[in-house]
């Protein structure tokens, strides 16, 4: 079997996002970059399908340089190789032109198997996973919390998560593409080995010219900011012990919590 | 322009999420007289829709469309797209919509702009999206036809303006080879905590940063004879059980008072919890969202307060 697993480079949760006066980019100098939690999640359940069947897993990123990072650390949790597709040239807004780029790489090879996180933690659109399926023709499922290989490796079962509280078992025929919940599994760590093996495993390398791919992307982003607040709210601030006066006071005089 | 709105049903009721998704086309049209269209394969939803300032109603007539299948709800959209040539597709952001309507964007090969929250009618139309997990926003402009969609309550369905209008019935050749054979619908059995009636509840966010910290914040809820709740992630690392969970995945409560520690304030944890009566975040970042629902706005680190906090309770 081969998997492929889609990882994106993003922002850290706790990067500040400081845009530039384009209002369209942000000051990447005080970002500090890592792997998109939600494909931990994909790249962790990968692993443990090759160790249940016997599969090879590919790990696939498009970005810039840095983010050949992701792939070496996919690699060092015990991927097999690795794809970079360089974002150089390549509309990164637009989740139609990555698909499409993304599609193309991985159309050189054909995997039973693509799996990738639900949504990333910057731009969040929650569909290239999906709109690689409908390129590659694949079967897809979203919002996968349970995987296994059944009938002869031609069929998967996923675990579905539905709205309030419910879930459902789907049978998918292979190949599918799979964009994996939070929660599947618990991601594992690299390994001292792993991250000495890390060389010694192949990275394909792909530019926009070597893919053939359209360029109509549907939309423009006109600008990006920081929200309004919508609600009155009293801030409470200063020194650790301002902070906890000013609490007891709400909790006691105001809320009447506590008496 | 024209709009076609896709109306979500399980169980012979509409989706709230689409109903509110169809007021927001009213809002687009209010402003720039586009013609609505609703689609609905549900017939007594369809009759509901009739009651509504709508250009047509339009009802799919197929048994393969009963219950939810990805393929056979692709398909239909696919070929009513076709036919009706609408400039703007609209859904409400459901888990079914995050599901399908990707691949609907793939093959009509239209612009999918997925979890709006907002229009402005300036020049142009434009949509409004959270970014970097609602830290920032993004305003996005359609330069061709496309497909939108609405995050869960940023409209309201009670708005949705009432008329009348005509129900265009259609059934339609599904037949293709389906990969997907989806089974029934279940619930893990309902054991843990019930929190629905909790009165004061302390939530348990990522930002405690460790299983033994839970104990820290669980000392305060003591102090302030309450429930624990927690964020995904919180029992996603094991650190407290499922049934914790407060959101759109988890439970939804409103109490007297809801104290937020360490929770950033994501969309998915809000819907279950911005019902409470009183809000009091702790949070060390001045942008976090949760800070936007928050009556209280407690600016500092978790580690220096509760210690202190606890003591003087
Ligand atoms: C389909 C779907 C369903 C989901 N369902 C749910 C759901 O039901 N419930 C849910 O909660 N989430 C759900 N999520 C996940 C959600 O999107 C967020 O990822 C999650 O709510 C974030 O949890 P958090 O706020 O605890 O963590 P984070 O976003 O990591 O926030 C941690 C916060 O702690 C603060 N912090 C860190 N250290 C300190 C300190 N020392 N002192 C003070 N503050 C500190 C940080 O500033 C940050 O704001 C869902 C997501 C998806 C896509």
């Amino acid at each position: 079997m081969k998997i492929c697993v889609l990882i994106k480079q993003v922002a850290s949760e706790d990067s500040p996002l400081l845009l530039n006066e384009d209002k369209l980019t942000l000051k990447t100098d005080s970002i500090n970059f890592v792997s998109n939690e939600p494909d931990t999640y994909a790249l962790e359940e990968a692993l443990q399908l090759k160790e249940k069947n016997d599969a090879t897993v590919t790990v696939c990123t498009l970005g810039p340089e840095s983010s050949r990072q992701v792939l070496k650390d996919a690699l060092a949790k015990g991927a097999d190789n690795g794809i970079f597709i360089s974002d150089d040239g390549i509309d990164t807004s637009s989740p139609l032109s990555i698909a499409k780029t993304i599609s193309a790489a991985l159309s050189n090879d054909t995997y039973d198997l693509i799996l990738s996180g639900l949504q990333s933690n910057d731009i969040g659109f929650s569909q290239v996973g999906l709109l690689v399926a409908e390129y590659l023709n694949t079967s897809h499922a979203s919002l996968v919390m349970g995987t296994e290989i059944i009938n002869d490796k031609s069929d998967i079962k996923v675990k579905l998560e539905l709205e309030n509280g419910w879930f459902q078992w789907s049978e998918l025929s292979l190949p599918s593409s799979l964009t994996i919940q939070s929660g599947i599994n618990s991601p594992r760590y690299a390994t001292l080995k792993g991250i000495m093996s890390v060389k010694n495993k192949e990275v394909k390398e792909y530019t926009k010219n070597d893919l053939a791919i359209s360029e109509d992307n549907g939309y423009s982003v006109v600008e990006k900011f920081t929200p309004l607040k919508s609600k009155e709210t009293t801030t409470i601030q200063g020194s650790a012990d301002e902070i906890s006066n000013q609490l007891v006071d709400v909790l006691k005089n105001k809320l009447r919590i506590v008496s | 322009m024209k709009i076609l709105c896709f109306i979500q049903t399980l169980d012979g009721k509409a989706n709230n999420n689409s109903l509110e998704s169809l007021f927001a086309a009213q809002e687009i049209s209010k402003n720039n007289n586009a013609e609505v269209h609703a689609v609905v394969f549900n017939k007594d939803v369809a009759t509901k829709l009739s009651s509504y300032k709508l250009n047509s109603v339009i009802y799919i007539n197929n048994s393969e469309l009963e219950t939810y299948n990805p393929e056979y709800y692709l398909k239909s959209l696919e070929l009513i797209n076709n036919e009706l040539n609408p400039d703007l597709l609209i859904f409400g952001h459901s888990y079914e919509t995050r599901d399908w309507v990707p691949r609907l964007s793939a093959r009509l090969d239209k612009a999918f702009v997925s979890d709006c929250v907002n229009v402005q009618f300036e020049s142009d139309l434009h949509f409004i999206r959270p970014i970097y997990q609602a830290k920032l926003n993004e305003k996005i402009k359609l330069n061709n036809q496309g497909i939108v969609s609405f995050q869960a309550g940023s409209y309201s369905y009670e708005n949705i303006i009432e008329g009348s209008c005509s129900i265009e019935e259609k059934s339609l050749d599904l037949q293709i080879d389906l990969t997907v054979r989806p089974g029934e619908r279940f619930k893990e059995s309902a054991e843990g905590v019930d929190l629905s009636n909790a009165e004061v509840i302390v939530s348990i966010g990522r930002g405690v940063g460790k299983i033994e910290n839970v104990e820290l914040v669980k000392s305060l809820a003591e102090k302030l004879n309450a429930q624990i709740g927690a964020s995904r992630p919180v029992v996603d690392a094991g650190w407290l059980d499922h049934s914790y969970q407060i959101g759109s995945s988890g439970q939804t409560v409103s109490p007297k008072l809801y104290l937020a520690v360490g929770i950033s304030g994501a969309i998915q944890h809000l819907v279950g919890m911005k019902g409470a009566k009183n809000i009091i975040a702790i949070n060390k970042d001045p942008n976090a969202p949760i800070f936007e629902i928050s009556d209280y706005a407690v600016l500092g680190d978790i580690f220096e307060i509760l210690p202190k906090l606890i003591e003087e309770l």
